[in-house]
């Protein structure tokens, strides 16, 4: 605990209510934490001064890890063992994954998410992920010396549900309270809009390690209103260097792991070398001997047309979507290691007819944006400095008759969202109906990614047509989506709620903590009675900033009770059930509260208006 | 403010056809910039799924204001005209020989250049059909007109995303 500690320009002005959020930019290749400080978003080094943490993890005899650079070196001489671009894998089932065969891991198909065979035991790609971001809270934590209050973190805006679904899972496992998911290209321009006070109509090209989205935004006064978004969540750098690696092999076999691993390396090195260079040498130390070719990078530029030309389709889609033309574009950002490559920056430049945005550091600005988001949902900056309004990627609906896909919700909806559907039952007597979701733009269910199925039971008998079933699509402000079912005309409810098939039901993650996850601290016990302090700490400090801001509401008795509550509460310790009881009291008994505020809310915001009006 | 006010009266806007595209946006943003659950992100649970609600009902609203065809539609179920264009398909005989046309040339078109100019002339007629139903519902309040009127830009609106359809067809 410091003991003197001075208020930052622009911070709350009591430093001891401030909570330290943080960004992370949980990447393909690498990944970044970084944090508000001293009113700059900076990314935050780890003890040998790096920002950048490989994405790597390694599994060591006896339940050790290695994470980061020491697990990508690693990575030859024990491919089985170190899983490197595991974001590939978050969500995925096995078929889903493209060029399986050229990976190293033993995978393990299991329903829902493939997972790795380690010498560790077996592992889903949510407890490798949960690994780094566990490196990361760390990092953070040491860099403060104080606890998390939450994190803002990053993922493609191409992330289907069951992908983002396991990205939260995965922060949940390492002891991360998730503000916000955001989408990586809307980070970026929030890292640019605030450091450029750009207007207008932008877009974000953001080709990292194993993912490209592109992204229409258009910025107004602090408001970033995501128009459109596309791209493909498999193609990134990582197919740069294939394509070069199958150039540089010509034919030659390649059996084991570590040749595998080991020319890929090589091509990545290469391809790295010729941003900057008009030749170079790729040389890869195989086990069948040494592997030595000479490119030039007008060959390599040659050998990654067809890649560059697919990102280039992906950007006149989104433009088409947003009924805009490339020269309605302002600006282009350029985001992902990847976009260091000249080729790339001069087609993309070509496209927009002027040439891309690229003075903040591409590999950093993603998790700068996500930092400076994270400080203003903790509540750290001045109110009203920034408004996220981000859009669902793909578009969501319902199988129906013939394996066709009825669509209920659009993509670049704007988020949250909710929309309802009415159907009915098709045969006399009907008592039970299969509810299938879907995720994707084609028509037919077999081309569409299935997030969930269920049944609504209980329907009373009704003859055909009579029964009105409505099935309700809720995607909340992290894009996460959520339906239910329920019967209406008979006044007889039955609902359900889908959990994504694709994500880890709740009892999944606490067997993973209970296992002796590595950033659990202690025994569970422990950690429990931890968490729930924490949750009461936070708990307490909104509840009076509300008050601060909005006690008026309040008659004086209902007032002085709340207080009481509130000491009674930031007394307790000892018993986590006993504090989790009195948390979930005092949000009941602030319910009223809280929509009484909502409502003065609103008539702020219509005070634009005019009086006679209301 | 109640979240059963209709659209206009949410955003604070004249109940009628003709809008200015701007006007809404910024409503839009105003209420958002008020009610987004990221403003309540370091509060309780009540406050956050109260302005999931909120946000969720903004943008209910503005999806249907914005478009002008989908405010039409909403416009013809205030004044008691619902649209119901999954019952009613009658369509006048010239419109659906117009639309048979369309159909042919569709067909028939093979480059971009020939979907592009079909395009044009669909956004021609569509930008016709919405100056008609905006005079039926702001000038002689005929909803049961407008309600016509607006099924048959619905048919335009499919014509022309099927020729979207196409254009993405020849990029991929």
């Amino acid at each position: 605990m410091a003991l003197l500690q001075i208020s930052e320009p622009g911070a709350s002005p009591d430093p001891h209510q401030r909570r330290i959020a943080v960004g992370i930019d949980l990447g393909t290749t690498h990944s970044l934490v970084a944090a508000v400080r001293h009113g700059v978003a900076e990314c935050l080094p780890d003890e040998q001064g790096r920002v950048i943490l490989p994405s790597a993890v390694r599994y060591l005899p006896e339940g050790r890890r290695q994470i980061g650079a020491e697990a990508l070196a690693a990575q030859a001489e024990d491919p089985e063992n170190t899983i490197v671009s595991v974001k590939r894998f978050m969500g995925r089932s096995l078929a889903d994954v493209a060029n399986r065969e050229h990976l190293p891991y033993q995978f393990e198909d299991r329903p829902g998410m493939l997972a790795i065979a380690t010498r560790d035991g077996v592992k889903s790609p949510v407890e490798v992920s949960a690994e780094i971001l566990a490196t990361l809270r760390f990092r953070a934590e040491d860099s403060f010396a104080d606890d998390l209050f939450g994190a803002v973190i990053t993922v493609p805006a191409y992330f289907d549900d069951a992908q983002r679904q396991a990205t939260k899972d995965a922060a949940e496992l390492a002891g991360l309270k998730v503000l916000r998911l955001i989408n990586e290209p809307t980070a970026a321009a929030i890292a640019y809009g605030l450091d450029n006070a750009s207007e207008g109509l932008y877009a974000v090209y953001d080709l990292g390690g194993g993912t490209f989205d592109i992204s229409l935004l258009r910025l107004t006064r602090g408001v970033f209103e995501v128009v459109a978004t596309g791209g493909d969540a498999a193609l990134g750098g990582d197919d740069f260097d294939r394509v070069l690696a199958d150039w540089a092999l010509a034919g030659r076999a390649v059996e084991s792991a570590h040749d595998k691993r080991a020319v890929l390396v090589a091509a990545r090195a290469a391809k790295e070398a010729l941003s900057d260079a008009e030749e170079t040498e790729l040389v890869a130390a195989l086990d069948t001997g040494e592997l030595r070719v000479t490119v030039t990078r007008v060959q390599f530029e040659a050998l990654v047309q067809p890649l560059i030309a697919k990102t280039l389709s992906a950007v006149k889609r989104v433009l088409r979507d947003a009924k805009v033309k490339p020269a309605d574009v302002q600006g282009a950002v350029m985001v992902g290691g990847s976009t260091r490559m000249p080729v790339v920056r001069r087609a993309v430049g070509e496209l927009f007819g002027r040439e891309v945005l690229t003075n903040l550091n591409p590999d950093e600005v993603v998790a700068l944006g996500a930092a400076i988001q994270a400080n203003q949902l903790a509540g750290n900056a001045a109110d009203g400095d920034i408004l996220l309004l981000d859009v669902i990627p793909l578009s969501l609906g319902l199988e129906t008759m013939g394996g066709l896909v009825e669509r209920v919700i659009e993509r670049n909806s704007t988020i949250p969202v909710a929309k309802a559907q009415d159907f009915t039952t098709f045969k006399d007597g009907q008592t039970a109906m299969a509810i299938h979701v879907l995720q994707g733009e084609r028509e037919l269910v077999s081309e569409c990614r299935s997030l969930a199925r269920f049944e609504l039971r209980g329907i009373p008998p009704m003859v055909a047509g009579a029964a009105r079933i409505r099935v309700s699509f809720q995607v909340d402000a992290d894009g996460l989506l959520n339906v239910s079912a329920e019967e209406l005309t008979s006044g007889v409810q039955a609902a359900v709620t889908v959990k994504p098939s694709y994500g880890l039901s709740d009892d999944q993650i606490a067997g993973m903590l209970k296992d002796g996850f590595s950033s659990a601290e202690g025994d569970m016990a422990a950690r429990k009675l931890r968490e729930a302090k924490v949750e009461a700490e936070r708990m307490v400090l909104a509840t009076r900033s509300a008050l601060a801001a909005d006690g008026d509401l309040l008659p004086e008795p209902e007032r002085q009770a709340l207080e009481a509550r509130l000491v009674g509460l930031a007394a307790m310790d000892g018993d986590a059930d006993a504090i989790d009881a009195a948390v979930k009291a005092l949000a009941e008994a602030t319910e009223g509260f809280a929509a009484e505020r909502m409502n003065r809310s609103i008539a702020r915001a219509l005070t634009g208006r005019n009086v006679s009006a209301l | 403010m109640r979240l059963t006010d209709n659209d206009f009266q949410l955003f604070g806007l004249p109940e009628r056809q003709a809008q200015v595209r701007a006007d809404i946006d910024a409503r839009w943003k105003s209420l958002q910039a008020e009610v987004h659950p990221d403003r309540f992100a370091s509060e309780g649970a009540a406050a956050q799924r109260l302005a999931m609600q909120w946000a969720m009902r903004v943008n209910e609203g503005y999806q249907r204001l914005k478009d002008p065809l989908r405010r039409a539609s909403y416009l013809c179920e205030l004044r008691g005209a619902p649209v119901q264009a999954e019952n009613n398909t009658a369509m006048p005989p010239a419109f659906l020989m117009q639309q048979m046309e369309w159909r042919e040339a569709l067909d028939d078109a093979r480059d971009e250049a020939a979907l592009t100019a079909l395009d044009d002339e669909a956004a021609q007629a569509e930008v016709t059909a919405l100056a008609t139903v905006q005079c039926l519902l702001d000038d002689t309040h005929d909803a049961p007109a407008a309600a016509s009127q607006v099924r048959a830009l619905m048919f335009i609106q499919r014509f022309r995303a099927d020729i979207d359809q196409r254009l993405a067809a020849l990029d991929a």
